[in-house]
């Protein structure tokens, strides 16, 4: 979808205008913050140990290259197989291509943003395969026929009766209920026996090993388990810059992730795989497959401050604290990746031009910086990339695409107007005069708000008038 | 963190002080001589540069920034009343300026920034008698404030030193008041809506008078409530301090 | 070689090195709790998240073991009789129908998600700060007996009870070989998908107990 100005108006004002998703947001993500302060209760140690993520992110980044070579090269020693797309559509051409090479119809997923980015669902299906969710979020939503508005909780815009009506919409011969626990249970009963027969599961990887060659996964109902453990084939998608040096810097990186995430100290299970089953191994899948995914993120590394982009583990606590996605939810912003990373990530991603106005819609508030567990300096690259939407010479694609002749000139006329200390000094004696006149609507500014009146006099004038020198 | 107190202070007034809040910069001015410290006021000053900055024209930000420069060469600190101009000036000059034949002067300056709440505790040390009639006060610090200069808790001892004085807290008070500057003009019905639940929480505390070290934060919300048709008096902290704490002359 | 592969590396290569010698290193927490310490935090999280954790001893585990498999109404129980557990176990098992897990490969995923009520797996060992069970399954101990029957029941030995993961992992070298698969189990399965409330029994074992063996 593109995050056209028009839509994405369209798209805000719907938002803003439905009170019970607002409602649904406002309610999950205060319980969200709440719970990630309770699990951060020593500021200082929150900060060095914040520290000490961005410090390992960031060294990896730094040998990126490297590390994906040690890693591929320490997963094929593991039996693994590494393949590389540089595109959304390289990628699914390889997950079809594996399972047709098993004349496999059927998936099981865990849930896996890189999926997403990748329309893997949409391109497996109109291919003849039968593609089924099985996390909770991600299930229910597939029955809703909505793609996920938060990349933690996917179906976070929806309350229980919302669901109780799915469910009894899509599972008629299951008894009606609006109880969270009958709800899930009737989830894990249905999904039961797809685990059981499914062909191929696949899943994200939330960390890649260079140093073991280990795929590291968190999750808190166990499907992803079973989707990486019961089919005889696992294909794990991830973006190239998931990978991780060493094994030591998993616990810091595992517990920043889950208190950040959903105030957990840790989710339930954490699985880490380092290759298909052995001999004599009863159970795990026989084939195993790792797909490393581009799609524009080696473009993002070419910067040395937009580079910051890439440490994301996508946490969501950025999302979880900001003021403007909690308004307007999720689906407004109209792309895969929503809130303060889909902001920075989108555009660089797919282009100025298809997602600069995400950019506009931030107050530059630093509710996402502070809270994000590797110190991505979020308003600080929500500002370059407003610079890039306007000006031709940036180096994300598309750069230059939101300038409009009208704005370059206001600014240019206010460039003028404040640079020049007698311009600026007429400019605020004539407001100040003639402040009777100001007018009373002002643009979209008096939809909400009276229009500010000039004072009667300057500060330049009082303080002249009281005394104070002028160097 | 108690610097030593200096004999000389340059004020930078800001552009939206200079216009539509001359008395908040003036309460300001006399706030620091009144502990001694004089104070100039380069009459050439205009704005930060932060409108442009922020919406992505660096270069037109940048001349106006210039111009800035060239006013308070003096080596002694540049008190700011307000936590977003101060924080435009401190933390991004050095970008703005980097690889320009200005960059030096402008690193200086930057180095040299206080903003004014931060300047009155840490520097000033103020001591104050509260004369003022009992009321309740609820503080509304800038997201600059709380999370880029980080000197959120200034203000909230300023006025929990005030004898006189209830403090009321809102609900969702570290939540942004949906200024942002242009963004109030570019997404107008997000920052409408934010606005609505600031001024609904500020107005639930109970509060007589709303202070805020931000005047864009201040015309945000003190023009929602005039809109709404009612609410507490909302002052800039410099003002309403030097109301208080000033016998009649 | 792969084309986009080739590509990918190459861009990235063309890039200017980040320099990171400016960002500080900042610091993960450590912890030092003596045994009790550990043990009760280890307890705390675990029943915090719906687990039951059962305080037995080298002679009494197996009384222990009898009552929570009676308290479960399992019928049956998967274990191995390879370990040292597994050998107390064959001799007197707690349930009436025992089934150890060298079940033919073919029968072996069948019965699991049709048969058993619950399973008995030991572990390489627990952690305190976040009440977690550390799994290196093998082909002993496979992967499924902690993931498919209702129940799962963990022994954990408090000679190998750490701090913290961190220390676990370092303690232990796991940088020196991984397994096919190492698993940190810290509850019973569960979801807050839905309101953010949590619900517990998804997809995982619905109820996890730890025979936690003072040792």
């Amino acid at each position: 979808m593109q995050t056209t100005d028009a839509g994405f108006d369209i798209r805000i004002r719907d938002a803003l205008g439905n009170e019970r998703v607002r409602g649904n947001f406002r309610r999950a993500m205060d319980g969200l913050m709440q719970r990630r302060l309770d699990l951060f209760p020593d500021a200082e140690a929150m900060e060095s140990l914040r520290q000490h993520g961005m410090r390992i992110k960031a060294s990896a980044l730094s040998r990126l290259p490297e590390l994906l070579e040690e890693l591929e090269a320490k997963l094929t020693g593991n039996g693994i197989r590494v393949h590389w797309a540089e595109t959304p559509l390289e990628a699914n051409q390889i997950v079809l291509d594996i399972m047709q090479s098993h004349g496999a119809t059927s998936m099981i997923k865990g849930k896996s943003m890189v999926s997403e980015e990748m329309g893997l669902n949409h391109f497996l299906e109109q291919r003849g395969i039968d593609v089924l969710e099985s996390d909770l979020g991600e299930f229910i939503l597939q029955l809703a026929g909505e793609p996920p508005s938060h990349i933690v909780a996917p179906a976070i815009h929806k309350d229980r009766y919302q669901i109780a009506e799915l469910f009894r919409e899509k599972f008629p011969e299951i008894p009606y209920s609006e109880d969270i626990d009958e709800l899930t249970q009737s989830a894990r009963t249905i999904l039961r026996d797809r685990f059981e027969t499914a062909e191929v599961g696949l899943s994200g990887v939330n960390f890649a090993v260079a140093e073991t060659g280990t795929l590291c996964l968190v999750e808190n109902e166990g499907n992803g388990r079973m989707s990486t453990t019961v089919p005889p084939v696992h294909i794990a998608v991830t973006g190239i810059e998931k990978v991780v040096e060493k094994l030591e810097q998993i616990p810091p990186l595992l517990t920043l992730l889950t208190r950040s995430a959903t105030g957990q100290p840790v989710t339930t299970y954490f699985n880490m795989i380092s290759s298909p089953c052995k001999p004599g191994e009863k159970d795990g899948p026989e084939e195993v497959h790792l797909v490393l995914l581009d799609n524009g993120r080696s473009g993002i590394y070419s910067d040395p401050e937009l580079l910051a982009t890439l440490r994301c583990i996508r946490c969501g606590a950025c999302m979880n604290h900001c003021p403007v996605y909690t308004r307007i939810g999720g689906h407004a912003y109209g792309t895969v990746y929503p809130g303060p990373i889909g902001t920075i990530f989108e555009p660089q991603k797919g282009g100025l031009d298809k997602h600069g106005a995400l950019t506009t819609a931030s107050s530059l508030c630093g509710a996402c910086g502070e809270v994000c567990p590797v110190r991505i300096p979020i308003p600080n690259l929500i500002n370059r990339l407003r610079y890039e939407s306007q000006h031709s010479d940036g180096v994300t694609p598309g750069s230059g695409s939101k300038r409009k002749r009208s704005e370059a000139m206001i600014w240019k006329a206010w460039s003028l107007l404040y640079r020049k200390p007698l311009l600026y000094r007429m400019m605020t004696k004539t407001a100040t005069r003639l402040r009777m006149l100001a007018p009373g609507k002002a643009g979209p500014w008096t939809r909400y708000r009276t229009a500010p009146k000039p004072a009667a006099r300057s500060l330049h004038d009082l303080a002249r008038t009281h005394g104070v020198v002028d160097e | 963190m108690n610097t030593a107190k200096p004999k000389q202070v340059y004020f930078f007034g800001t552009c939206l002080v200079d216009l539509f809040y001359p008395e908040a910069g003036l309460a300001g001015i006399r706030l620091i001589q009144r502990e001694g410290v004089d104070v100039i006021f380069p009459q050439g000053q205009s704005c930060c540069g932060q409108p442009a900055w922020n919406s992505g024209y660096r270069d037109e930000a940048r001349d106006v920034a210039a111009a800035q420069l060239a006013l308070f060469t003096k080596e002694i600190p540049v008190v700011v009343p307000s936590a977003s101009c101060a924080g435009m000036m401190k933390e991004h000059y050095p970008a703005l300026f980097r690889d320009t034949p200005l960059e030096t002067i402008a690193v200086d300056l930057s180095k040299r920034i206080v903003e004014l709440t931060a300047f009155l505790v840490d520097v000033l040390d103020i001591r104050v008698e509260d004369l003022g009639a009992p009321q309740k006060v609820a503080i509304h610090s800038s997201c600059s404030a709380l999370r880029e200069m980080q000197v959120g808790d200034k203000i909230e001892s300023l006025v929990s030193n005030l004898s006189r004085i209830e403090k009321v807290e809102q609900a969702y008070k570290r939540e942004c008041c949906g200024f942002g500057g242009t963004f109030s003009i570019k997404q107008p019905e997000i920052s409408g809506a934010m606005v609505a639940d600031k001024t609904a929480t500020i107005r639930d505390s109970g509060a007589d008078i709303l202070v805020s070290q931000d005047c864009g934060c201040l015309m945000n919300i003190a023009g929602a409530f005039e809109k709404q048709g009612d609410g507490p008096r909302c002052m800039h902290l410099a003002e309403f301090l030097w109301e208080r704490t000033h016998a009649d002359d | 070689m792969s084309k986009a592969r080739q590509n990918i590396l190459a861009r990235l290569r063309s890039a200017q090195r980040p320099d990171i010698s400016a960002i500080g290193e900042g610091s993960a927490e450590t912890h030092f709790w003596d045994i009790d310490e550990r043990m009760r935090r280890f307890t705390d999280r675990m029943t915090a998240v719906r687990a039951e954790v059962v305080e037995t001893s080298p002679e009494t585990w197996t009384e222990a073991l009898q009552a929570i498999c009676e308290k479960k109404g399992a019928r049956n129980l998967l274990y191995s009789a390879a370990s040292a557990f597994g050998e107390v176990i064959s001799q007197q098992p707690p349930v009436a129908h025992p089934v150890t897990t060298d079940l033919g490969s073919d029968v072996w995923k069948t019965t699991l998600f049709h048969e058993i009520d619950a399973a008995l797996t030991t572990t390489l060992g627990g952690i305190a700060e976040t009440g977690t069970l550390m799994l290196w399954p093998d082909a002993q101990e496979p992967r499924m007996m902690s993931l498919v029957p209702p129940v799962h029941i963990a022994i954990l030995e408090t000679r190998t009870l750490f701090n913290t993961f961190a220390e676990a992992v370092a303690a232990m070298r796991w940088q020196d070989g991984m397994p096919t698969n190492a698993l940190l189990i810290s509850g019973p399965s569960k979801s807050a998908d839905i309101e953010q409330t949590l619900a517990y029994g998804v997809h995982g074992p619905k109820e996890l107990v730890v025979l936690l063996i003072r040792n």
